[in-house]
């Protein structure tokens, strides 16, 4: 059982909602990741997920965007990344850590080098926005030969059959795409969602995370009534953003933001 | 006979790409799960209407009184003189509608976009010749467009931003990344995702993800389907050698289509080198670049070793793009292409030559193959020939030429 399925069971029993904070490797500098991922989980994070920079983040909004700037004014690598994975699971075992990025810095590496780095890093999902079930067959097998899970998008637009074509690639569990656009914009309709949580449950056993437009304490508990993830992630990266002249101020300010979205969801949940 | 020049029929060769959009390795669909349903709805309605014989009627028309098709083929004799070796001929695009090649493809696609009950389009733009195209087609059709261009190309392409702008397009500056074409792509792409169901993308370059890398050249084949039967009828046979240049790759793919199962005949992409390639400052990724994944297709890109996109460099704006067209990818892999690449000064030596020699004024993208042709021509016989496509005019980049040159206008 991979870390990330025992996290959703264990939470399942405690019938609670996980929190998984997104934040960009290296952003603002690269020193003040794995203490901030240390301050997230302590926090109330359930799972991690941890965007690699991009040079063209072409399904993100203007504030990733910018994060991804800011790390990569720093030559923040791909290699890099899983060396802050791995220096982050020395002291934490359990949490589930899921790198959210685009393809080609994979695929520069090689889909089995890279696997295999993540592994031993203690990698646990691998989610690449640009990247759909029908070109990911040799990316997916090489990351289960190490045990890691494929996190798959679905969206607004996914019909049925297109529910069970990512449903039968993706293991860990289902990130929906909240709306159509990038992340970072305000066009959360909670109904709609619950609609199509609900329809994605009727084709699927994974469990279903929500992602996109959560920014506050009210969409949060509200999405945390319909999914069995919360992902924020831009509402995060803006108070980085916002404090990337004072690095040691981010980890508390962040993790302030988080616990009082971990008090909404448990409210709610 | 002049009807059947521009018949928009079937390609001729059709083996490529498969169902999934490959050619080869190369190709494919690299998007995010939101873009994939609307994906597969416009390759349905493509491959509808271009067996639709109302449809490609009505394409073939527009091509013809709109676009002013077929475009002459030109035997350039005091080029030929000089460079002192196979005659060559130029596909004068330059003469179509809004000043190049471009608007084969939007008057296509806008079509398409109408059938599909699209009102709003959107574009990318480098040079501004996509965008213009974009603006006319949509200002023809009653459409709302919006224009993508890097704040960059704004600056030097001002010509072409004004006349978006006289024909009703929103023309949005992009200024983030190296603030040219691969950065206006992107926003093109982010606002589609966020209007999907309203907006139909016209992509100007055999670029991103399938259907678009094929249906662009499948609009573009126009010019080497009359590019061929015009040299039979003026030589009685077909060209040794095509040479176009290669920024996304839609004018090169689009004259060397109809000729890729013509062994006899060498095709010629000709990348921009910028300052040189060994300087690093240039924008040939066929040339010196590496396989890889962005906008949707894997194809050979300039990136560094960790995967990230380089910022390109070449004096032509429509040239500075850091990735190419699929199909050429695989066109280079098999050998049945080769690619070349010419420097911003051998490009600008082209552009007065041409204006010198033909009373042509070319557009800078299009000086780079001039430039190679020349090179070319000099190295084959005289009973040789050579079709060079003249993809632009040069009005737009006046300015720039002059600002090089320190001429204040």
């Amino acid at each position: 059982m991979s870390r990330i399925e025992k996290r959703f069971a264990e939470l399942k029993r405690q019938q609670r909602k996980a929190l998984i904070p997104y934040i960009t490797a290296g952003d603002p500098q690269p020193d003040v990741t794995v203490p901030l991922l240390h301050a997230l989980v302590d926090a109330g994070a359930d799972l991690l997920e941890i965007g690699v920079p991009f040079s063209d983040p072409m399904a993100d909004g203007p504030v990733i965007q910018a994060a991804c700037e800011r790390a990569l004014a720093h030559h923040v690598t791909l290699h890099q990344v899983i060396e802050m994975v791995q220096a982050f699971r020395r002291k934490d075992a359990d949490t589930p850590v899921i790198l959210m990025g685009y393809l080609n810095p994979i695929e520069v590496w090689g889909y089995a080098a890279f696997a295999e780095a993540a592994a031993a890093a203690g990698v646990d999902g691998v989610l690449t926005v640009d990247m759909p079930p029908e070109e990911a067959v040799d990316l997916t097998a090489a990351l289960r030969d190490r045990d890691i899970d494929t996190i798959y998008l679905l969206a607004p637009t996914s019909d049925v059959s297109r529910i069970r074509l990512v449903g039968e690639s993706a293991s860990g569990f289902l990130y929906y795409v909240s709306f159509k656009g990038v992340t970072g914009a305000n066009r959360l309709d909670v109904a709609s969602v619950a609609e199509k949580v609900g329809e994605l449950r009727r084709h699927t056993d994974l469990p279903v995370g929500v992602g996109f437009g959560i920014r506050d304490a009210e969409s949060a508990a509200a999405v945390a009534g319909i999914a069995d993830a919360v992902v924020v992630g831009s509402v995060l990266v803006n108070r980085i953003a916002e404090l990337a002249d004072q690095p040691e101020a981010i980890a508390p300010a962040l993790s302030d933001k988080l616990a009082e979205l971990r008090t909404a969801i448990d409210a709610a949940g | 006979m002049v009807e059947q020049m521009y018949k928009a029929e079937q390609p001729e060769t059709g083996a490529l790409p498969d169902e999934a959009g490959h050619f080869g390795i190369y190709g494919g669909r690299f998007v995010a799960e939101t873009l994939m349903p609307p994906l597969n709805e416009l390759n349905d309605a493509y491959r509808k209407y271009l067996h639709d014989a109302e449809f490609m009627a009505e394409l073939d028309s527009d091509l013809a009184h709109f676009v002013g098709r077929p475009s002459p083929l030109y035997f350039a004799q005091r080029l030929t003189e000089v460079a002192g070796g196979a005659q060559i001929y130029l596909k004068r695009e330059d003469l179509n509608h809004t000043g190049a090649h471009k608007i084969n493809n939007t008057v296509g696609q806008a079509l398409l976009a109408q059938r599909m009950g699209k009102q709003r389009v959107i574009a990318e733009t480098g040079a501004g010749q996509h965008g213009v195209a974009s603006a006319t087609v949509a200002a023809r059709l009653g459409m709302e467009c919006v224009v993508y261009m890097g704040e960059e190309d704004i600056r030097r392409q001002a010509i072409n931003v004004y006349r978006m702008r006289l024909l009703g397009a929103d023309v949005v500056a992009v200024g983030s990344g190296s603030k040219t074409l691969k950065d206006a792509l992107n926003e093109a792409l982010r606002d589609w995702v966020t209007n999907v169901d309203t907006t139909f993308y016209i992509i100007g370059t055999v670029a991103g993800p399938h259907p678009y890398p094929a249906m662009v050249r499948d609009f573009q084949a126009v010019i080497g389907r009359e590019a061929k039967q015009q040299m039979l009828e003026m030589t009685g046979r077909l060209p040794d050698a095509l040479v176009a240049c290669v920024g996304g790759g839609s004018n090169a793919i689009g004259l060397f289509y109809p000729f890729i199962n013509d062994a006899g005949v060498q095709l010629h992409g000709v990348e921009a080198a910028g300052d040189g390639i060994e300087t690093g400052r240039h924008a040939a990724p066929l040339c010196a670049g590496k396989p890889g994944v962005l906008h949707g297709n894997r194809t050979y890109l300039m990136e560094d070793n960790d995967g990230q996109i380089t910022e390109t460099h070449s004096v032509s704006a429509g040239l500075d793009y850091p990735g190419v067209g699929p199909e050429h990818a695989w066109l280079k892999d098999t050998g049945r292409a080769t690619y070349v690449a010419v420097t911003d000064t051998e490009a600008l030596q082209a552009f007065h030559q041409l204006n010198l020699t033909e009373g042509i004024l070319p557009a800078l993208e299009t000086s780079h193959a001039l430039a190679y042709a020349v090179k070319l021509a000099a190295t084959m016989s005289r009973d040789q020939s050579i079709v060079v496509n003249l993809s632009g005019r040069g009005d737009k980049d006046v300015y720039t030429v002059a600002a090089l040159e320190g001429t204040e206008l």
